[in-house]
Order: C-alpha cells, then sequence, then structure tokens
C-alpha cells in the first residue's frame, strides 16, 4: 500500500515564478522567503517520494465560470502549464499518475467526496511555483514525483468550508493510503496565506491570523474549522482563502504530524508568505 | 451547521466585494473576455482593436468605460473577479503593486511601503 511520508505547504506567488527565474536567492528582498527551502529539499531528496499531490486553487486558467467545479482532480498524462496572460515561461510537461488519479477519484466519490475529474487540465503558477520550489528545476529534475493536481474553488463564492476543506484531506488521505502500491507519496497545499489584490481593502496582510493559523494547523486543525467563511475573508484577505489548500492537505496526513521547519514573511509581492513540512509519524 | 445563513447572507466587509453568483452573473462578459487574454494571440487581437474586442464579448458601456480609463475599482463593481482581471493587467504591463495602488489612491511606491509596514 502507499504511505504518506508528509506535507509541504507554501505559498505560491507569481512573482516567485520569475525569481526563480532569475536566480535572485541571495537578493535583500528574496533571501528571507528562499531561506524557508533548504530544509525542504533535504527532506525531499532524503524521502525521494514517488508521488505528488498537488493540492492548490485554480486562478483563472484551467477554469472559467462557464463550468466551475468546486474539487476537481486531474486524471491526465501529463499537465502542460501556459504564460497565463503575462508571458510566463512555458515548461516541459510535468508527468502526471492516472492511474493514481483514477484510484483516488474512485475512493472519493465512494466515501461521498464529489468530483470532477480532468482529463485536460492546464495547470496555472498555484500548481507550478510549488513544484518549482521544492524539486528546483522542475520538471527536469531526476527526483520530480508524478503528479495529481487537486484544485479547490477559490475564484468564485460560495467557497468550501474550512470543516469540508479538512474532511476533504481525511477522505484523500484514505485514498491514497489504499492504493495498492508500494509507493511513497507527499501531499502539497499551496497559496496563502493572508493577502487581497482587489478593491480599496487590496494590500491587506494579517501577520496575527497567519500565526494563529500556522500555530493551529499542525497539531489542532480542527480549532480552525470554527472560523467561518466570511470570517476567512475579512481576516484572510479575500485571496487569503486559499488558506482551504493547507486544511486539505492537513487533512490528508493523519493526527500525528511533526513539524519539521516553518517559515513566515511579510510582503512576498502583496502576500503574508509562508512555508510548512509536516512529517507523518 | 451553516456558517451563512441564507444563501444571499454576507457580512459587510469594507473595502472588500465578495465575489459571488450575482457578480459571476453581472460580470461574466468583462471576465469572458480577459479569460480569453490567457493566449497571446487574443491579447493581441485585443490591442489591435480594443472596442472591436469589447463588443465582440459583448460587454456593456459600464465595463467598457472601466477598461477606457483602466478604473480598476469600476471594473470590480462592474462584476470583473480580479484572478480574470490580472491578465489585462498583463496587457496593461501593470503589477500587483500597481494595480494595488491604482485602487486605494497610492501610488506604486506608497503601496509597497504600505505592504512592508504590515511586517
Amino acid at each position: 500500500m502507499a504511505k504518506i511520508l508528509g506535507g509541504i505547504t507554501t505559498s505560491h506567488i507569481p512573482a516567485v515564478g520569475n525569481a526563480i527565474q532569475n536566480e535572485l536567492y541571495d537578493d535583500p528582498y528574496w533571501k528571507p522567503f528562499f531561506d524557508g527551502y533548504p530544509k525542504v529539499h533535504e527532506w525531499v531528496k532524503n524521502n525521494k517520494p514517488d508521488y505528488v499531490i498537488n493540492i492548490y486553487n485554480d486562478h483563472g486558467l484551467g477554469f472559467f465560470l462557464d463550468q466551475m467545479p468546486t474539487f476537481a482532480i486531474g486524471a491526465a498524462h501529463e499537465y502542460r502549464n501556459e504564460d497565463e496572460g503575462w508571458g510566463l515561461p512555458e515548461l516541459p510537461p510535468f508527468p502526471g499518475a492516472p492511474e493514481l488519479s483514477w484510484h483516488i477519484i474512485e475512493s472519493m466519490v465512494a466515501d461521498e467526496f464529489d468530483i470532477t475529474s480532468c482529463q485536460e487540465l492546464p495547470v496555472d503558477h498555484g500548481f507550478v511555483v510549488p513544484m518549482q520550489l521544492f524539486w528546483p528545476g522542475a520538471p527536469n529534475n531526476p527526483d520530480m514525483p508524478r503528479a495529481v493536481p487537486v484544485s479547490a474553488n477559490t475564484v468564485q463564492h460560495p467557497i468550501p468550508t474550512l470543516k469540508r476543506a479538512l474532511d476533504f484531506g481525511k477522505a484523500l488521505g484514505r485514498a491514497i493510503e489504499s492504493f495498492p502500491e508500494e509507493a511513497k507519496v507527499v501531499v502539497l497545499g499551496t497559496g496563502g496565506l493572508s493577502h487581497q489584490l482587489e478593491g480599496k481593502r487590496a494590500g491587506f496582510i494579517n501577520r496575527e491570523f497567519d500565526e494563529y493559523c500556522l500555530n493551529n494547523i499542525a497539531h489542532n486543525p480542527e480549532e480552525l474549522t470554527k472560523i467561518s467563511r466570511m470570517e476567512l475573508v475579512e481576516k484572510a484577505g479575500a485571496q487569503g482563502t486559499e488558506f482551504l489548500m493547507w486544511m486539505m492537505m492537513r487533512g490528508a496526513l493523519g493526527d500525528n504530524v511533526t513539524e519539521l521547519t516553518r517559515n513566515y514573511h511579510i510582503p512576498i509581492s502583496n502576500t503574508g508568505a509562508g512555508t510548512l513540512l509536516l512529517e507523518c509519524a | 451547521m451553516h456558517d451563512m445563513p441564507g444563501h444571499d447572507y454576507h457580512i459587510d466587509i469594507p473595502g472588500t466585494t465578495i465575489f459571488d453568483g450575482r457578480q459571476a452573473m453581472k460580470g461574466y462578459a468583462l471576465n469572458k473576455m480577459c479569460y480569453s487574454f490567457n493566449k497571446a494571440v487574443n491579447r493581441d487581437a485585443f490591442k489591435e482593436d480594443p472596442e472591436a474586442y469589447m463588443e465582440k464579448f459583448g460587454l456593456n458601456d459600464a465595463q467598457k468605460d472601466a477598461i477606457r480609463s483602466t478604473n480598476i475599482l469600476a471594473m470590480i463593481e462592474e462584476g470583473g473577479n480580479i484572478y480574470y482581471l490580472a491578465k489585462l493587467a498583463g496587457i496593461f504591463k501593470l503589477s500587483v503593486q500597481d494595480v494595488g495602488g491604482m485602487q486605494t489612491g497610492m501610488t506604486t511606491e506608497e503601496f509597497k511601503e504600505y505592504l512592508l509596514s504590515q511586517a
């Protein structure tokens, strides 16, 4: 059976992709952000997961408002990014894992989580930037695991509740661990933390709330399910709702996790940027 | 347990527009046009003749005016969703800090200072 090794969270800001492309690791603006990753690199290198479940939110590349799935899972042989309207570099495809994808979809639906399955899914910076952060040179990294993208809607309300996100993760964890292959799996939760791009409140960042989330997600995630969706918008900012991805990841890891590293820095672009590595018992 | 009693219920968060079904319907044409900008060929078509391109997607006058005047707050008011509008901002070569400043009455530099002040 497959085993979940742990989970890694990170913000997935497009500007990070540019900083990686330009190798700004020691630039004074970027250093406090990139300093959060060497321990993650070491862990990834030592553990060499075979599969990566990449939980992210699409930002208007893979899905439009004509058909907006609340939870979608990719089931493709490979995943390509696009320039997203900004001229981002188009990378070689990320290898998929359709057998694992369909196993997860079957298991989740049997577990009463109704999934939109995607045999084609262009992936945006929410998926790509974390891959580049954790597997330098991705997808051209010899340790690059095969990927299953999971996207949750945070574009259009109603978005899922925090409880639903955590429960989704629990069902996802059961699905992964019933996959009949001796395989190592890592789960990513990408996005957040607090930020707001639009309106007169643009630029809002909330260190206190982000730290509350960081302090509770490892050992007390149920506490965070008490946060209502509108409270999440109010305290994390309109785009800080991406924290749902972290909750989904957390649910998949089971009860006992060890926090191996944490980083938090304000600001990266308009965002309170957070990174967390949790290892399963 | 329902955390948003009644499907129409939202709390009022100053300076924040909840992009819900109502806004999604209002802004559909505008957002659909912006979604098309994922493709370079469509960005080129817009740059060549913005009026014809907006007409093709059926934008209403308020949406067209918001784009003509690069008024981000008006685009939001007319149902624009920031993730799709970001692709329009790309055509105008505006960074998210430029867009932040434009919405808050700050220069880009002032907006960056504001971000730093929350560290």
